[in-house]
């Protein structure tokens, strides 16, 4: 689909990619471990601060309120950059995004940009965007870097590369970077250097970066990046040019909100009390820092989420990851069985709202992607009731198919067989037969249509007897 | 289209106002969380939660700082040091060269130098942050950013306990960085190793 790039062409539904990343036993110790490697540690951040519920709810009515008057907060928002000597666009959707940044940076006379990880610019495409047009980007952030070296999809918001361990970083390192020492060891702190030496003279010489943003803020023109490994304030302080692309549901009205955020993002996404390094930058500072600022404001369907009143809440994210870390489907296949640059239960619910088409098999697979357990929910630190929204999507997906689904079409033939006793009964004594499949009390294959069932859940098998013929020989 | 900006512009807003529809729902913040919390002692609690993040940390009297910079700079073998154009010259302590950012220092220059020293605006006793504004002692950017060792001297006045109250006292349309331990990642595996990108050693000097 032109316009968008939040799925990857071509990707299978979720239960068929779900299938196979099952089967992969390397990737499935990878993700346990670090999935329960930062539950347990979240877990001990959040119980640190004693108003973390009230944190949450101020979390969740700061986002509410910029969703409620975004049009007045992007606009004075641009009023305050703009003041400040940076430059706002405006892009409909990644197309438009990507030739605003493809123009700036050949403007500059540059064809090599340094990237701060975005999650924004990899939902529309932009490294595949700048290649075509002659540019080379160049992630910094290490999670980015191994997926970019690898040749491989981001399975995580936070840590693109969590589905690596050290040993395959090593591996990748070994094979991609010339300046990595073929004696490099699987050691992070070896692996950490091995990055800082690789980017060093890309950061000292680079004309241009481009980044993403945590936040904004409406009151002053303020723009926020939280980051960890100093990456950030490489890209950020350095280059000449600095272009940043940010979702427009990232503004927040005032710079108090930000007490608030900057409180709930590192514990949820790190677990740390605060992640090493957050810039703060206004426009333009002369003597410190870019000499050009550019603001890119994306809707991308981000509109299009916002006019589904319960589907809207998913814009509130700030991308901390929690909602990945602690959910059962996600510890089990992975991020790239979602498809999406946006896996876990976050990505369930915001990448279909962002493309907007439920009749595309892929998309109208991802609501599904849950047991529905509410893990999600208990962590997120902005109140995101993602098994609302996964409900209230799958009730959309239900409406989008023809009459003629197997669902609908085994929903009539039940209203039938229920509207009158005698054709029940007779039902219920065929389906005691189904007995005859089961293998210690459970069926794993029925004969087709049943097989589109059991092709991803067993059947219990069915009782001997019916309770209306127990009923009848024990009280009759 | 004569303006492709400014009917992007127009058309990206125009959808905002109908997807909000006339009935703008209205949305209190409730803000009864901790703006402040009581700590016995917030420069103790500074101190203990940068130590947390691998960085050294010491306290010391006002008079004995040029001693307590010597003795850090001293064990670290450090030759070239750097600092902002207004490093009080009390902080200058002999046997290291220091180069000060005026007029403004090349970015090779910024790279060969061992260390730098700063000041800071704020810092955050229970996260363990301090806050750089760019504002006196500190300097732009850049100067604590290239070189692999920041030492950086925190006034006790400059302490406060939440991230709220740092807020209060920062102006936000200054370049603002906000440290916390040295440079790190979590990208292998969810663990967190110190030093990348940033410097690599933090140290801080909190004076009362």
């Amino acid at each position: 689909m032109a316009g968008t790039g939040v799925t990857w062409l071509g990707t299978p539904t979720f239960p068929k990619a779900a299938r196979a990343a099952l089967g992969d036993t390397q990737l499935r110790r990878n993700l346990r471990k670090a999935t329960h490697t930062i539950r347990d540690k979240r877990a001990a951040a959040v119980a640190e601060l004693a108003d973390w519920e009230r944190l949450r709810a101020a979390g969740a009515a700061i986002k509410d309120s910029a969703l409620a008057n975004l049009d007045v907060h992007l606009e004075r928002l641009e009023a305050a950059v703009t003041a400040r000597g940076g430059v706002v666009h405006w892009a409909r959707d990644a197309d438009e995004a990507n030739a605003i940044v493809l123009r700036l940076v050949r403007a500059a006379g540059a064809d090599e940009v340094v990237k701060v990880k975005s999650m924004a610019t990899a939902e529309i495409g932009l490294n595949e965007a700048l290649l075509a047009g002659g540019v080379r980007p160049v992630e910094t952030d290490l999670a980015e870097l191994i997926v970019q070296l690898g040749r491989d999809r981001p399975s995580h918001i936070l840590v693109p590369a969590i589905h690596r361990n050290r040993a395959e970083i090593r591996e990748i390192f070994r094979r991609e970077m010339p300046s990595a020492s073929p004696g490099l060891t699987d050691d992070p702190r070896e692996l950490a250097d091995a990055a800082r030496h690789h980017l060093r003279l890309k950061f000292l010489s680079a004309r241009v970066a481009v980044s993403g943003a945590n936040f904004a803020v409406a009151d002053t023109g303020s723009v926020v990046v939280v980051e960890s490994e100093g990456n950030g304030r490489m890209c950020l302080t350095l280059p000449e040019t600095l272009i940043t692309v940010m979702g427009i549901e990232k503004v927040v009205p005032s710079w108090r909100d930000l007490e608030v955020l900057l409180q709930l993002l590192p514990r949820s996404s790190t677990a740390e009390r605060m992640n090493p390094y957050t810039s703060v930058w206004t426009g333009v500072t002369p003597g410190d820092g870019p000499r050009h600022f550019h603001l890119v404001l994306l809707d991308n369907g981000r509109t299009d989420a916002l006019a589904d009143e319960v589907g809207r809440q998913a814009l509130r994210c700030i991308r901390c990851s929690a909602c990945l870390n602690s959910c059962p489907v996600y510890e089990r296949t992975g991020g790239q069985a979602y498809g999406s640059v946006y896996p876990g239960p976050i990505g369930a619910i915001l990448t279909p709202q962002l493309l907007g088409d439920l009749s595309d098999p892929q998309q109208a697979s991802l609501p599904y992607a849950s047991s529905l357990c509410g893990a999600c929910f208990e962590v997120c630190p902005v109140r995101i009731d993602i098994p609302r929204v996964l409900v209230h999507l799958r009730s959309k997906v239900v409406a989008a198919k023809s009459g003629a689904s197997p669902e609908a079409a085994a929903m009539a033939a039940l209203g039938w067989i229920m509207r009158d006793p005698r054709r029940f009964e007779a039902a219920q004594r065929a389906g005691s037969l189904a007995r005859l499949l089961a293998r210690q009390g459970r069926i794993s294959r029925l004969p087709w249509p049943g097989s589109r069932w059991t092709s991803a859940r067993d059947v219990p098998a069915p009782p001997r007897e019916s309770f209306r013929a127990w009923w009848r020989r024990t009280r009759g | 289209m004569a303006d492709p900006h400014a009917s992007a512009r127009s058309e990206v807003l125009g959808r905002i106002r109908a997807a909000i529809g006339p009935d703008r729902p209205r949305v209190r913040i409730p803000r009864d969380y901790d703006a402040r919390r009581e700590h016995r002692d917030v420069v103790e609690l500074l101190a203990r939660r940068v130590a947390g993040y691998r960085a050294v940390v010491r306290r010391v009297a006002s008079a004995d700082l040029p001693d307590a910079v010597g003795t850090l700079l001293t064990r670290r073998r450090v030759r070239i040091m750097l600092g902002p154009t207004d490093l009080p010259e009390e902080w200058r302590v002999p046997d290291v060269e220091w180069h000060l950012d005026d007029p403004p220092l090349t970015v090779e220059q910024l790279d060969r130098a061992d260390g730098v020293l700063t000041g800071c605006a704020v810092a955050i006793a229970e996260t363990g942050t301090v806050v750089l504004d760019a504002g006196a002692t500190q300097g732009r950017r850049a100067l604590t950013l290239v070189p692999d060792y920041h030492l950086c001297v925190v006034r006790a006045d400059q302490v406060v306990g939440t991230v709220p109250e740092a807020l209060a006292r920062l102006d936000p349309v200054r370049p603002l960085t906000f440290v916390s331990g040295p440079s790190a990642t979590s990208d292998i595996e969810l663990d967190r190793v110190e030093g990348v990108h940033g410097p690599r050693a933090l140290e801080v000097l909190i004076v009362s």
